[in-house]
C-alpha cells in the first residue's frame, strides 16, 4: 500500500502536475495514453478488477514462464506511475466509486469494445452530466460507430485491415504477420496528442469533449503516400522485400556470426561513390552495371551478391562503423538483446529499470522525446493489481476506513483473481 | 477571414523538417495549428521523394510531399545567409513552435540553436527530430528508412528465418519521428501555455521505433529470448524444454489472404475458435471439430505440431472457399465474432466499409493538376454533449507549391514591401 508521504517530489516541475485522470483502459493502446500523462506528473488512477483482469496481465512473457496476474511483463509495460484500484464495476457500489472518481477527474479514458461503457452507465453522455467539462477519450480498433464498430481485435488485425501486412515481406511470400501490432504503437501517440490539445482547448473555451479514435485508421494514415499512389497512378503497393524503388543498394546483408545482418541504403550518387571506396571497389563507381541508379536497379541481384560477399568478412558493427565513417547510411539489424546494449539508447536512458514487486527488476521504455526543462520523472513501477487501493480510496477519493471495510466485505473491492488456470494467449 | 473552431487555434508553427518528419507539422495542422513550411530557395529535398503524381518526377508532384505537408503554407528562405537568418529570427519572434530536423549542431552553427531562439522568444518551443537524437555516440550517424528500422529492432521482427529480416516496404522510420515530434512539441507547448516557459524537445526516431516493438524488448528483458520474424508464423514463446511449435496466422482464402488466430485455453480465444468452427460447419466444413473442447484440450505451452495441424487444417480448407470480405463480415458479427482480419491492399483500404462510413477519407483539390485527390483524414473524431461537433477536422489547404506564400507571409506577417521581396530574391535569400 502506498502512503501519500512516500510519493517523491520530482526534481523539476512536471507538466501535468495537478491533472487528474481516471483510467478505465485495458490491453495495448488505451493504457499507453494514461501512462504518458502519468509519467509527466498527472495523478492517474487505473480501474481494474480481479474478476475481469486486463487480458494483458494474462499474456506472455511471464516471469519464469509462470502465468499470474502480476507476473506478465505485457500487463505492466504501459502502466508505470499509475495507481491501481481493484473494483468490480458490475456491482452497484462499484459504479458509485467510479462516479466519485469521474467527478474528481479532469480526464477519463476507456478502451473497451464500443458500447461497453454505455452498458455500465459510464458512457460520455452519462458522465458529462456529473462533470460537464470532462475530457473523455475512447479508443477501440474500429471507432465508436459504423457497421464494424463492435469488431474488437488485437493490433495485428488492425494492421491487416489498415494495409500494412500486405506490404510487408518478400515478393514471393504471402503478406507477413506484423507481430508487433504495429498500429497499436501509432494510435496511442495520435490520441495523447489530441488529449493534450483538448486540454488546451478546454483552457481556452471552458469546454470539454469526447474523443473517439479508431486504431486501424490511425495506422492507415502512415500509408497515405501509397494510398495517393493508387489513386493517382493506379498502382497497388506490394511487398518489395528490403528493396526501395528510388535507392540502390538498399537491403540487409549477411555478416560474420549466426543470423547477423547489416542494413545499408545508398541514397545519393555521392553516397554511392563513398560506398564504393569504403568496400575497396572504387572501380564499381564507373562500372556500367552500377554507375547510375537505373543501372543499379537493373543489376540489383548482382550488386547485392557482390555486397554480401564483402560484408560476410566483417561483423555487423564493423560494417556499420566503416559505412558511417564514409558517410553512408548503415545500421545493424539489431536484436532486442542488442538494443539493451546499444550505447545510443543507453545514453538516452531509453530503458529505465524499476523494481516490480513480483517480476523483479524490469525495463520500461522512455518516451522518444526529451524535454529540456521539464524532463519526465518516474519513480513508480507498474502496479500489481489493486496495489494502491488504500491510498486511492483514502487519500484521493476520501473514503473512510469503515467504508473501505464494507466495500471489501461485499466484494466491491476485489482481492483475489478467480479466473481459473490460464493456459495460452493464442 | 472566417475563424474556425479548432483545437489548436492561434498556435503558430515554423516547420523546417524533411522526409517523414514533415508529419509532425502535418499533425499539428490536422488540429488547426497555423503551420508555415520553410524551404531552401531550391526547394525541399522531400519534394524529390516518390511516388509522383502520374509518375512524373516533378517537385510539384511528389505524393509523399502532398501527404506529409497538407495544411501548411510554404515560404522559401536561405538560412545560410545573414539576411535569411535575421528574417528567420523575426518569424520565430511571432511563433510558438519551431520544428527542425537538421544534423545535430547545424542550427547552433548558424546561430539558430535553441539558446539563440530562446533569446528572441523566451516562450518558443523548439523541436529537433533526428534519427538518433541530439547527443550520444550515434547522434551523427546517418539514418535512412531501412537503417532506422534495423537499428530500432523492428526489421528483426519481420521476414523469413532463412533469409534476411525485412522492413515494411513503405516508409516508417521518419514518420515515427514525425509522430513523436508532434507529441513532444505539443507536450512542451502545453507547458508553455501553463507557465510561459519554452523549451527544447529532442526527438529520436530510433526510440520511436523501439516503442513500437510491442512486447519483444520485455521478452528479452525477462526471459532472454530474442524474437525473430517468421514470415506468416508467430514465434512460439515456450519454456526451453518444449519443442518449437510453428504457429501460422496468415492463411490463403479465395481472393487473397486473411489473418486468422486460432486459440483456446481461455474464454475469449475459445469463444472465437468455436464461432469460426460453427461458421465452417454451416458450410459443411470442419465437422470433426464441432464438439472440440477449446478450453480443456488446447494449450500452446505443451501441444505438439501434429495436434495443432489436426485442428487447424479443416479450418484452413474452409477459408479457401470464402473471400476475405465474406470471412471478415462473418467475423465481425456481434456475438459471433472470431479473430480474423482481411489482408487489405491499399485499394481495399479505400473501399473498406467502416472507414467509408466514418468519413475517414477527405477530398483535397489540386487545381494545378486539375484534379481532386482523396486523402486519409484525421483519425480522431471529437464531439461534445448531445453530439454537438467540437473543433471539427478540416483540411486547411493542400501542400504548398514552392514559395507559394512568400508574399503573404513576408508582407502580411513581417510587413515587408514587394520591393524588399524582389531584393531578397535577387540576393538568393528567398
Amino acid at each position: 500500500m502506498t502512503e501519500q508521504s512516500s510519493i517523491p517530489k520530482a526534481p523539476t516541475r512536471q507538466i501535468f502536475e495537478g491533472l487528474k485522470v481516471c483510467d478505465f483502459t485495458w490491453v495495448g493502446v488505451g493504457p499507453q495514453i494514461g501512462r504518458e500523462l502519468a509519467e509527466h506528473g498527472a495523478t492517474v488512477i487505473r480501474f481494474e478488477s480481479h474478476r475481469r483482469p486486463d487480458s494483458l496481465r494474462y499474456a506472455f512473457p511471464y516471469r519464469d514462464f509462470i502465468p499470474g496476474v502480476d507476473r506478465s511483463a505485457f500487463g505492466m509495460a504501459y502502466n508505470t506511475q499509475k495507481f491501481s484500484l481493484s473494483v468490480d464495476l458490475s456491482m452497484p457500489r462499484g459504479i458509485e466509486i467510479a462516479k466519485r472518481a469521474i467527478m474528481w477527474a479532469d480526464v477519463v479514458g476507456e478502451s473497451f469494445a464500443a458500447g461497453s461503457m454505455k452498458k455500465l452507465g459510464l458512457d460520455y453522455d452519462t458522465v458529462v452530466q456529473w462533470n460537464p467539462d470532462i475530457i473523455y477519450y475512447s479508443t477501440c480498433q474500429m471507432g465508436q460507430y459504423g457497421p464494424h464498430s463492435t469488431y474488437g481485435a488485437y493490433g495485428m488485425f488492425g494492421v491487416a485491415i489498415g494495409g500494412f501486412s500486405q506490404v510487408t515481406g518478400y515478393q514471393d511470400q504471402p503478406p507477413n504477420l506484423l507481430f508487433n501490432n504495429h498500429s497499436d504503437f501509432i494510435a496511442p501517440f495520435y490520441i495523447i496528442t489530441s488529449v493534450v490539445a483538448a486540454l488546451l482547448y478546454r483552457k481556452r473555451t471552458g469546454k470539454g469533449m469526447y474523443i473517439d479514435a479508431g486504431q486501424a485508421e490511425c495506422g492507415a494514415t502512415f500509408l497515405s503516400p501509397s494510398i495517393l499512389d493508387y489513386l493517382a497512378n493506379g498502382r497497388i503497393a506490394e511487398r518489395t522485400g528490403n528493396r526501395d524503388p528510388y535507392h540502390a543498394p538498399c537491403g540487409a546483408f549477411p555478416c560474420r556470426g549466426l543470423d547477423r545482418w547489416i542494413s545499408i541504403e545508398v541514397t545519393s550518387d555521392e553516397e554511392w561513390r563513398a560506398f564504393c571506396a569504403a568496400v575497396g571497389h572504387p572501380e564499381w563507381r564507373d562500372d556500367p552495371r552500377f554507375a547510375t541508379l537505373p543501372a543499379r536497379k537493373q543489376n540489383e541481384d548482382e550488386l547485392e551478391a557482390l555486397i554480401a560477399d564483402w560484408t560476410g568478412d566483417y561483423t555487423d558493427y564493423q560494417v556499420m562503423a566503416m559505412m558511417q565513417e564514409a558517410g553512408v547510411p548503415a545500421g545493424v539489424v539489431q536484436t532486442c538483446e542488442d538494443l539493451f546494449a546499444d550505447p545510443q539508447l543507453k545514453e538516452r536512458q531509453h530503458y529505465r529499470f524499476l523494481e516490480h514487486k513480483v517480476i523483479g527488476t524490469m525495463a520500461f521504455n522512455a518516451p522518444a522525446y526529451q524535454l529540456s526543462k521539464t524532463p519526465n520523472y518516474i519513480w513508480k513501477s507498474a502496479p500489481c493489481l489493486g496495489e494502491d487501493n488504500e491510498y486511492v480510496f483514502k487519500d484521493v477519493l476520501g473514503y473512510s476506513d469503515d467504508d473501505i471495510a464494507d466495500l471489501l466485505i461485499d466484494g466491491t473491492i476485489t482481492t483475489e483473481a478467480d479466473v481459473g488456470e490460464f493456459k495460452s494467449l493464442l | 477571414m472566417t475563424r474556425h473552431d479548432t483545437l489548436m487555434e492561434g498556435c503558430r508553427v515554423l516547420d523546417l523538417a524533411e522526409d517523414g518528419c514533415c508529419l509532425a507539422g502535418k499533425i499539428l495542422g490536422d488540429m488547426g495549428a497555423d503551420v508555415i513550411k520553410i524551404e531552401p530557395p531550391g526547394g525541399s529535398p522531400t519534394r524529390n521523394k516518390g511516388p509522383f503524381h502520374k509518375d512524373i518526377p516533378d517537385p510539384e508532384r511528389s505524393l509523399f510531399w502532398f501527404a506529409t505537408n497538407l495544411h501548411k503554407r510554404g515560404i522559401t528562405l536561405n538560412l545560410e545567409t545573414a539576411e535569411g537568418r535575421a528574417i528567420f529570427k523575426r518569424l520565430v519572434e511571432a511563433s510558438d513552435i519551431v520544428i527542425e530536423g537538421f544534423a545535430p549542431g547545424y542550427m547552433e552553427g548558424l546561430g539558430l540553436g535553441y539558446r539563440d531562439l530562446e533569446r528572441v522568444n523566451p516562450g518558443v518551443v523548439m523541436t529537433s527530430i533526428t534519427p538518433f537524437g541530439q547527443s550520444g555516440p550515434y547522434a551523427h550517424y546517418k539514418g535512412s528508412d531501412i537503417v532506422g528500422v534495423a537499428m530500432g529492432g523492428m526489421q528483426r521482427l519481420f521476414g523469413d528465418p532463412d533469409r534476411a529480416p525485412v522492413r515494411i516496404s513503405q516508409p516508417e522510420f521518419f514518420l515515427f519521428g514525425g509522430l513523436h515530434g508532434a507529441l513532444g512539441s505539443l507536450m512542451a507547448f502545453y507547458h508553455r501555455e501553463m507557465s510561459g516557459e519554452g523549451q527544447h524537445v529532442d526527438v529520436s526516431c530510433q526510440q520511436g521505433i523501439v516503442l513500437a516493438l510491442m512486447i519483444t524488448s520485455e521478452i528479452w528483458d525477462i526471459l532472454h529470448i530474442n524474437y525473430r520474424g517468421r514470415a506468416i508464423e508467430m514465434m512460439s514463446i515456450r519454456p526451453p524444454d518444449a519443442p518449437p511449435l510453428r504457429l501460422p496466422l496468415v492463411w490463403p482464402c479465395k481472393d487473397g489472404y486473411v489473418l486468422f488466430m486460432i486459440g483456446g485455453g481461455e474464454l475469449g480465444a475459445a469463444r472465437s475458435s468455436k464461432n469460426m468452427v460453427e461458421l465452417a460447419n454451416e458450410h459443411g466444413y470442419a465437422l470433426e471439430l464441432t464438439d472440440y473442447d477449446w478450453i480443456g484440450s488446447w494449450d500452446t505451452r505443451t501441444m505438439d505440431q501434429e495436434q495443432f495441424d489436426r485442428v487447424m487444417n479443416p479450418i484452413a480448407e474452409f477459408m479457401l472457399t470464402q473471400t476475405k470480405m465474406e470471412l471478415f463480415e462473418a467475423a465481425a458479427r456481434p456475438d459471433k465474432e472470431f479473430r480474423l482480419a482481411p489482408m487489405n491492399t491499399v485499394k481495399d483500404v479505400l473501399e473498406f466499409p467502416q472507414f467509408l462510413h466514418r468519413g475517414f477519407f477527405v477530398q483535397v483539390e489540386h487545381p494545378e493538376l486539375g484534379e481532386t485527390l482523396t486523402y486519409p483524414g484525421f483519425p480522431i473524431k471529437m464531439w461534445g454533449p448531445g453530439q454537438e461537433p467540437v473543433a471539427p477536422y478540416r483540411v486547411q489547404r493542400r501542400a504548398p507549391l514552392l514559395g507559394e506564400h512568400n508574399s503573404e507571409v513576408y508582407e502580411k506577417r513581417l510587413g515587408m514591401s514587394p520591393e524588399e521581396l524582389v531584393l531578397l530574391k535577387n540576393h538568393g535569400v528567398i
